[in-house]
């Protein structure tokens, strides 16, 4: 939040509307921050299920066990998505 | 909401709030009170039947249900000594489930948890039950189980305890909350970017003959969406459930297998 107060004020001194000029970076900033938070997890979970199905095609029998285990491992993985989501959102409309 | 041209998306404020019914009551605690009448009376319906006969109707849907819970949750994580804990994963597979579902019902449209307030609660109920039951099970021991797993080297202790402690106290219940809360919050959203793509396209006022035919190409995205926050509901409320199955075996086992 301190970014966006010298923000404030170099616009102020430019000219333009400091409110203009606030939602602007953070509509942008908002964007990057869910673009860039959803690399890392989209990459993990690819990797996660492609393995699981692999492991699943090779031990069919063991498919149960194996589904489990990649829940959990993609609800601790998207953890990281859904906060850069959140920070998206608090970036957008907070 | 919408402009003459253009597409205007709404502040969120509109999206998330919603009148007073009466006094702090809106319509999220409706949907959470119905969710909750629901599941109970589910239950109860399903208990009155005969249990001799072939189950039918609500019956076979709870039978159903608790077996899923029974085998998918309970053994998965907290294994035949566990079988204890399914009424309470149960209910909270249902009344998540039924906090959800609303998301893609017509006339409410709204997951009542893609508000903060019910998934912080039941991740706190969460919460204090797995130390609660870490206490019991070890005493006072469970803090130092939970500080430090066996076999730690001492030199390493402060670190990893630190660790320890800020995942298993603060991290733990917060994941918990922000992702049944943001994957909820997400999905409305996007079915409601899609539904305003839609009406924007279908109702343009242009000279672009072929602008309002693609209105199709959105409302075929939302169709899809739809169906997809049907299984993102379910998913939500089984993840929830057996990660609350998994934090209370810790508790129950300490860390590792050594006792």
């Amino acid at each position: 939040m301190e970014a966006f107060s010298a923000l404030v004020a170099a616009a102020d001194e430019a000219g333009i509307d400091p409110a203009d000029a606030k939602n602007t970076a953070a509509a942008a900033g908002a964007g990057y921050a869910y673009g860039l938070a959803a690399i890392g997890p989209g990459i993990g979970i690819g990797y996660l299920v492609g393995k699981s199905v692999e492991a699943m095609a090779r031990q069919p029998e063991a498919a149960g066990m194996v589904r489990t285990t990649m829940f959990f491992g993609i609800a601790f993985t998207e953890a990281l998505a859904l906060i850069g989501f959140v920070v998206f959102i608090l970036l957008k409309f907070a | 909401m919408l402009a003459a041209r253009g597409l205007v998306f709404p502040p969120i404020n509109e999206l998330l709030r919603w009148q007073d019914i009466f006094p702090t009551f809106n319509k999220i605690a409706l949907i959470a009170c119905l969710a909750a009448v629901l599941g109970i009376g589910l239950f109860l319906i399903a208990s009155r039947a005969d249990p001799m006969v072939a189950p039918t109707g609500p019956r076979n849907l709870a039978e159903q249900t608790i077996e899923f819970v029974e085998e998918g949750i309970v053994m998965q994580t907290l294994g035949k000594d566990g079988l204890k804990w399914t009424p309470f994963l149960l209910s909270l597979f249902i009344f998540i489930f039924l906090c959800n579902i609303p998301g893609i019902l017509p006339i409410f449209q709204m997951p009542a948890t893609a508000r903060i307030a019910i998934p912080l609660t039941l991740s706190l109920l969460v919460w204090v039950i797995y130390i609660g039951v870490g206490l019991k099970h070890q005493g006072a021991a469970y803090f130092g189980h939970l500080l430090w797993p066996p076999g730690v080297p001492t030199a390493l202790k402060p670190l990893v305890g630190a660790i320890e402690f800020i995942s298993t106290i603060i991290v733990t219940p917060f994941s918990l909350t922000v992702r049944l809360m943001a994957n909820m919050l997400a999905g409305h959203i996007l079915l409601v970017t899609f539904a305003l793509l839609t009406a924007a396209l279908a109702t343009a006022e242009t000279s672009q003959f072929l602008l309002v035919p693609a209105s199709i190409l959105p409302f075929g995205m939302l169709v899809f969406l739809t169906a997809f926050e049907i299984l993102v509901a379910f998913l939500q409320a089984y993840i929830f459930a057996i990660l609350a199955a998994v934090y209370i075996s810790n508790s129950t086992a300490g860390h590792g297998d050594e006792h």
